[in-house]
């Protein structure tokens, strides 16, 4: 019998064991996948401040470092952000693959079991305690265990089986895909991002450079995209690399609905994508899941030590996320929302208003800068800014 | 006839996407195989609109 079941394997739920076991809790994670980190889902960009609250950056799995953002309007103008202004996702470059391996072993050297290749297929109560069925390579057993925290991604079937409806609609998620390409020209130095509805329906195409190459992708809103993002991708990297090389192709699918109301149930905690910890403008989740994994671990021992495993008690957990991030995903959702209706002429129009000369440009910056031009916008995003 | 949602696994990266879209717990994901369950899915095609692959389709079937 264990004390806490991770399910999946990403940096939320290995940042969830590790900080179990530190504390001396029976831990156990599984991941369906055979290979933890594999196939990445993920642009891999997360800013050093994120980074560095759970672990020291080592060039293993550090791909590239870079200084800032650039961002390209529909027509092209380009408007650049250093990187403590360019939000969570920019500074490092990771390579996934190498990275959330590294974390399941430290979360494996602090005294957590790890399953890989193996599937939580079912959830059933009893008691007070929760049976887990697991299914590896044919083969199931049953494990028990008192709290089970579902880190397991997009696809959360944690939540499914313990009722926390955090079904996606059409204009909660981003479709994505991403190559990872060769033989193109970009400044390395930045993190790129181009916008537009012609370029990218509800989202946007990124570039990030790796140490090898660049990872080149595109997220779009299903609800307003007209063709699938591998068919839109192709059509900007046919204008934009269209001597590049593809060497990699990874698709998934972020969550940006926002803040949901819990992402708790008696004996279960959501973290990361399953709990659509997700950035809604950005898309960005590794950052805020370490931190929900964090929380979810110490909230886990204390549900053990106290003998509690209600939703009643594991709400905690819920405050502590929310403190944390919940208000800035919900406040980016209700951003990402008037965002999406700009059409590509107003977003050209505002680019166009930001000075060049502005010196150090911040985000906030800019904003204040389009809002003295525009100042029709102001009402409409003043929840964001202020 | 009823409809139902059918993979195409060549196309399949088997991502998870259309598990996040469905509410009637239709598909799931064993490893890096996707299953979708007939007697669960209603046809209703919202993750054939949000699988990045292209990879689903509605069907028509007659058992």
């Amino acid at each position: 019998m264990f004390d806490v079941i991770v399910v999946g394997a990403g940096p939320g739920g290995s940042i969830a064991s590790k900080t179990c076991a530190e504390m001396g809790l029976d831990v156990l994670m599984v991941e369906k996948r055979q290979e933890i980190g594999v196939p990445v889902r993920c642009a891999e960009g997360i800013s050093k401040d994120a980074l560095e609250r759970f672990v020291k950056p080592k060039r293993s799995f550090i791909s590239r470092e870079v200084v800032g953002a650039k961002i390209f309007a529909p027509d092209g103008t380009e408007i650049v952000l250093s990187e403590e202004r360019a939000g969570n996702e920019v500074g490092y470059v990771l390579e996934r693959k190498i990275f959330d391996r590294y974390l399941a072993k430290l979360a494996s050297d602090a005294g957590a079991e790890v399953l890989v290749k193996t599937t939580a297929v079912s959830f059933e109560k009893k008691d007070d305690r929760v049976r887990v069925r697991l299914l590896r390579m044919g083969e199931e057993w049953d494990v028990e265990t008192k709290i089970v925290i579902g880190a397991d991604g997009v696809e959360s079937r944690v939540a499914k089986f313990f009722g926390i409806d955090t079904t996606l609609k059409l204009n909660e998620v981003e479709s994505c895909v991403q190559y990872l390409m060769t033989n193109i020209d970009f400044d390395p130095d930045y993190c790129h991002f181009w916008l537009g509805k012609s370029i990218a329906p509800g989202g946007y195409v990124w570039l990030f450079p790796k140490r090898i190459g660049a990872n080149v992708g595109i997220g779009v809103m299903p609800s307003l995209a007209k063709k699938t993002p591998k068919e839109y991708l192709d059509d900007f990297v046919s204008k934009k690399f269209s001597d590049g090389k593809v060497v990699e192709f990874v698709a998934g699918a972020v969550p940006v609905c926002g803040e949901i109301e819990t992402a708790v149930s008696d004996n279960v905690m959501l973290v990361g994508d399953a709990a659509r910890h997700a950035d809604p403008i950005t898309g960005g989740g590794i950052a805020n899941a370490m931190k929900a994994g964090y929380y979810a671990g110490i909230v886990a021992f204390e549900a053990v030590k106290r003998g509690d495993f209600s939703a009643r008690f594991l709400r905690r957990y819920d405050k502590l996320w929310k403190d944390d991030f919940g208000r800035n995903l919900a406040r980016k959702r209700r951003l990402q929302q008037k965002l999406i209706d700009m059409d590509d002429d107003t977003l050209n129009r505002i680019f166009h208003s930001i000075p060049r000369n502005i010196g150090e440009l911040s985000v906030r910056a800019i904003v204040l800068e389009i809002f003295k031009r525009n100042p029709k916008l102001l009402w409409d995003v003043k929840d964001f800014i202020f | 006839m009823r409809k139902i949602v059918v993979v195409d696994r060549y196309r399949c990266a088997y991502c998870g996407a259309c598990i996040s879209v469905c509410k009637f717990n239709a598909n799931e994901l064993i490893e890096t195989f996707l299953h979708i369950y007939d007697d669960r899915c209603n046809g209703c095609g919202i993750c054939v609109k949000v699988c990045p692959m292209g990879a689903l389709k509605v069907i028509e079937c007659s058992t």
